[in-house]
């Protein structure tokens, strides 16, 4: 793809002085919004980081003395799990770096709707303060991120916790369903003249597909956490088995949400790591088409699954059976996109900068966790895997190390276009290798803690669990000295004082937002590029 | 690259050197039950399932290796394929890059391989489903109910033989006994005839979880749901509830000791005479028994 157009020449046309006010309270421009969506996750993953630290000080030794009260416990998993997901992943790959480089790949000016977009950001600034309250407040939120009734209904968990916790769901689910309706408007009208769809690069791809799963799958949590607060608040008994209410069905209704929600935080990811494989190899993605419709096929198949985390709850032997075979089959459509990424690199000419590491990192370990998926998809195995650190160990391998490595991997991909500033490469290195190593020695051993039956949510285990829970301590606390090298990372790029060019990755890089400067102007594409 | 790995692996390695004297400082000696009895408890360092308790777990066992093996090579080949993409295409050696984006062969490939490995997959464990789901002609049905934190054993056959099972805490601990897994009064079963589980709650949802069995169903309050099991050997099991719970979550494990059939019906009676303080008075309610402490304030 290129451009007809210099899209340099107006730039900064018609751009006024903002005061700091206006810039960063009222934006409307989706590349500020991006920023204060970056610094979000990053506020997110902090705290979320930091209560993971306690967890694993807590967890290294049998009988330990970190967190001895069990409220307090499960208000720390509660806090971890929902700022993890809604606070860090969310809006690292949606918010932040889908409103940075969604409009600069169509050759768009900027979003649909710059206002909603800046109303999406601030429930979720909105939500973060009461996910906090949830944990402050009180003995705080301590069900679980999954909220499971009746643990958190008025009579086990009395005090207002729990309610600003479940508002917290509602601010941050609006806000995404707004940031979703204004992606689908933007990827579908505003495109460069040229870009057909079958011309888009797939992080638009992704991230296209990644709303709409929000725009189906949020609606149902917000159904399923309103008919909570009114069983917590107004007596109605959605949920109660005592006033003919069924507490599977909140199962349901939440997993309806909670399965599609789990490739709304992989699907960016993996339009990240395709343009970042692509660049660095020097060679175009091998599959377009297939890679873009796999990710069309597993938002749909990730519809259909959502019983699988319910094996061990009141289900049918024959739904068990559907609904492993149907949570096989999205394999498939993976191992397409796993397998177009080597074909991508077949053949090339492969630079292994900082970025093309995580990239390599997220595809071997996101492969690992699948395998274990396939192993807990299995209804017969999840009789005794379900809820134990085997599937612990699992969904951190996609998320910790998938979601994670693939947020790290856009963010030294694209941090020079968004400051104008390249990273330390020696120090991004540094804190790759640091970070692969930490993570893996975190979770690799929580397998075999699985496997030896040690169930999840736990501040106490027996002493037989020690071992592996030491080197997993071991680990996390790898991961936090990594994360003290990524500090530093950012130290000096915004300390830098490089100049970059438009296109500083060279010849692999061929979408849209190399075409313009590094860092990129507020406004760019106010001359609308045409695709040849 | 090779600087910074060099650098980050050896303080790596360094740290795991400091933390394994520590830990062998740490761990407590591992507590040793009588010489002559059976006890299937988690050890140290454990890296597989334990040991088959019951004809299921033994089924488990076997599919788990099955499906774990099969994706175990699925890692390593597509581990391996990275490698060797590495070596022959990283930019040294392969300085000018390629335009290879389709090919139709290697793309129906990679779809239908997969398909059958995953149908390789699914048949044994299809089955496997059915036999686990199959609780008919039981010798004997136990009701178990979850409360807030304690399990409540209800023997169908006995009547009137319905007690309470509290962990021990951790101040009250005798030797032979496993902090966090040992319980006052455990499940008493007969070795080697089919025992139907019918799993419910009290108040919030409790996860029965018996891995040495290959048993976990959540108890869920306002229904029920079955599983089954057949102890092979007599001796002690464990197990501890898997879904969250509140407060004491962690402090309501499971503990089941197999004895021989005329051993159980001896204990049927025994109990029934002397379990009065734990005997619970009707399903569902929750009597407050003399041994419920604040396990955690």
């Amino acid at each position: 793809m290129s451009t007809t157009h210099d899209t340099r020449a107006h730039a900064d046309h018609g751009h006024h002085k903002q005061s700091f006010v206006q810039r960063w309270l009222m934006s409307t421009n989706h590349k500020d919004i991006g920023t204060l969506y970056i610094t979000m996750a990053f506020i997110g993953a902090c705290v979320g980081g930091t209560l993971s630290m306690i967890m694993r000080q807590q967890l290294m030794y049998p009988h330990n003395d970190w967190v001895t009260n069990g409220n307090t416990w499960n208000a720390i998993i509660t806090a971890h799990g929902l700022l993890m997901i809604f606070w860090f992943v969310m809006p690292a790959l949606i918010g932040g770096m889908g409103n940075w480089f969604v409009p600069l790949m169509l050759g768009a000016p900027d979003m649909a709707f710059p206002r909603l977009n800046n109303m999406s950001f601030w429930f979720l600034a909105c939500g973060f303060v009461f996910v906090m309250l949830g944990l402050f407040m009180g003995t705080g939120t301590g069900a679980g991120w999954t909220l499971y009734p009746p643990l958190d209904n008025a009579q086990y968990s009395p005090g207002m916790a729990t309610d600003f916790s479940l508002f917290s769901l509602h601010l941050a689910g609006i806000s995404s369903l707004l940031g979703a309706i204004n992606f689908i408007a933007t990827i579908l009208n505003m495109r460069a003249p040229g870009m057909t769809m079958h011309k888009m690069p797939l992080f638009c791809w992704s991230i296209l597909v990644t709303a709409f799963l929000l725009v189906l799958a949020i609606p149902v949590l917000a159904g399923a956490v309103t008919m909570l607060i009114m069983d917590r608040n107004f007596g109605t008994s959605f949920f109660e088995p005592s006033g003919g209410g069924d507490p599977v069905l909140f199962q349901h209704l939440f997993w309806f949400f909670g399965h599609p929600e789990v490739y709304i935080m992989i699907l960016p990811a993996f339009g990240i790591i395709s343009h970042v494989v692509s660049t660095f190899s020097k060679k175009p993605v091998f599959g377009y088409l297939g890679m873009a419709y796999a990710m069309v096929i597993i938002g749909f198949v990730g519809f259909v699954v959502w019983a699988h985390h319910m094996f061990v709850s009141a289900i049918g032997t024959d739904s068990k059976i559907y609904f492993e075979v149907a949570t096989l089959v999205i394999a498939v459509p993976t191992g397409i996109k796993v397998f177009s990424w080597i074909a991508t690199m077949w053949g090339g000419s492969i630079e292994f900068k900082t970025p093309m590491l995580w990239a390599m990192g997220f595809i071997f370990l996101f492969v690992l966790g699948g395998a274990t998926g396939i192993v807990l998809a299995n209804a017969a195995l999840d009789q005794e895997l379900h809820n134990d650190y085997f599937l612990i160990a699992h969904f951190h391998y996609v998320l910790s190390m998938g979601a994670a490595f693939g947020i790290f991997a856009g963010f030294y991909y694209w941090i020079g276009k968004m400051t104008g500033h390249q990273y330390p490469e020696f120090w991004g290195k540094v804190h790759f290798w640091s970070f692969f190593i930490g993570v893996n020695l975190t979770f690799f051993p929580q397998h075999f803690l699985g496997l030896a039956g040690m169930p999840r949510r736990y501040p106490d285990y027996a002493d037989a669990y020690a071992g592996w829970n030491y080197v997993s301590s071991v680990g996390s606390m790898i991961s936090g000295l990594s994360t003290l090298v990524f500090f530093y990372v950012l130290y000096r790029v915004f300390t830098g004082k490089d100049k970059l060019a438009d296109n500083y990755w060279g010849e692999g890089a061929t979408t849209l937002e190399w075409a313009v400067p590094s860092p990129a102007p507020q406004h760019t594409f106010l001359d609308v590029p045409v695709i040849r | 690259m090779k600087r910074s790995f060099v650098a980050v692996l050896g303080a790596a390695s360094v740290l795991v050197l400091i933390g394994h004297v520590a830990l062998a400082q740490a761990t407590a000696p591992d507590p040793t039950a009588a010489a002559n009895a059976y006890v299937n408890a988690p050890v140290n360092w454990q890296l597989w399932f334990p040991k088959s308790g019951s004809p299921m777990q033994a089924k488990i066992d076997w599919l788990m290796q099955y499906v774990l093996w099969i994706m175990t090579a699925v890692v390593v080949f597509t581990g391996g394929l990275m490698v060797y993409v590495f070596i022959r295409f990283n930019a040294k050696a392969n300085p000018k890059p390629g335009t290879l984006t389709h090919n139709t062969l290697i793309e129906v490939i990679w779809i239908v391989v997969p398909v059958l490995i995953l149908a390789v997959v699914i048949i044994p464990s299809l089955n496997l489903i059915y036999y686990e789901a199959d609780d008919s002609n039981p010798y004997m049905t136990v009701t178990v109910t979850g409360h807030q934190w304690y399990w409540e054993y209800n023997y169908n056959s006995v009547p009137g033989l319905d007690y309470t099972s509290y962990m021990i805490p951790d101040d009250k601990i005798q030797p032979g006994e496993i902090r966090r897994l040992s319980v006052d009064h455990p499940m008493v079963l007969p070795v080697g005839e089919k025992i139907k589980f019918i799993i419910t709650s009290g108040d919030v949802l409790h996860g029965f979880y018996l891995p040495s069995l290959g048993v976990q169903k959540y108890a869920i309050p306002g229904t029920s749901q079955t599983s089954w099991t057949i102890i092979n050997q007599a001796g002690t099991y464990y197990g501890q509830c898997n879904q969250i719970c509140g407060l004491n979550h962690d402090a309501m494990p499971l503990e089941i000791k197999a004895v021989p059939l005329a051993d159980y019906l001896a204990w049927t009676k025994d109990a029934l005479a002397n379990y009065t303080d734990n005997t619970v008075v009707a399903p569902f309610s929750s009597p407050l028994p003399h041994n419920q402490l604040a396990l955690r304030d």
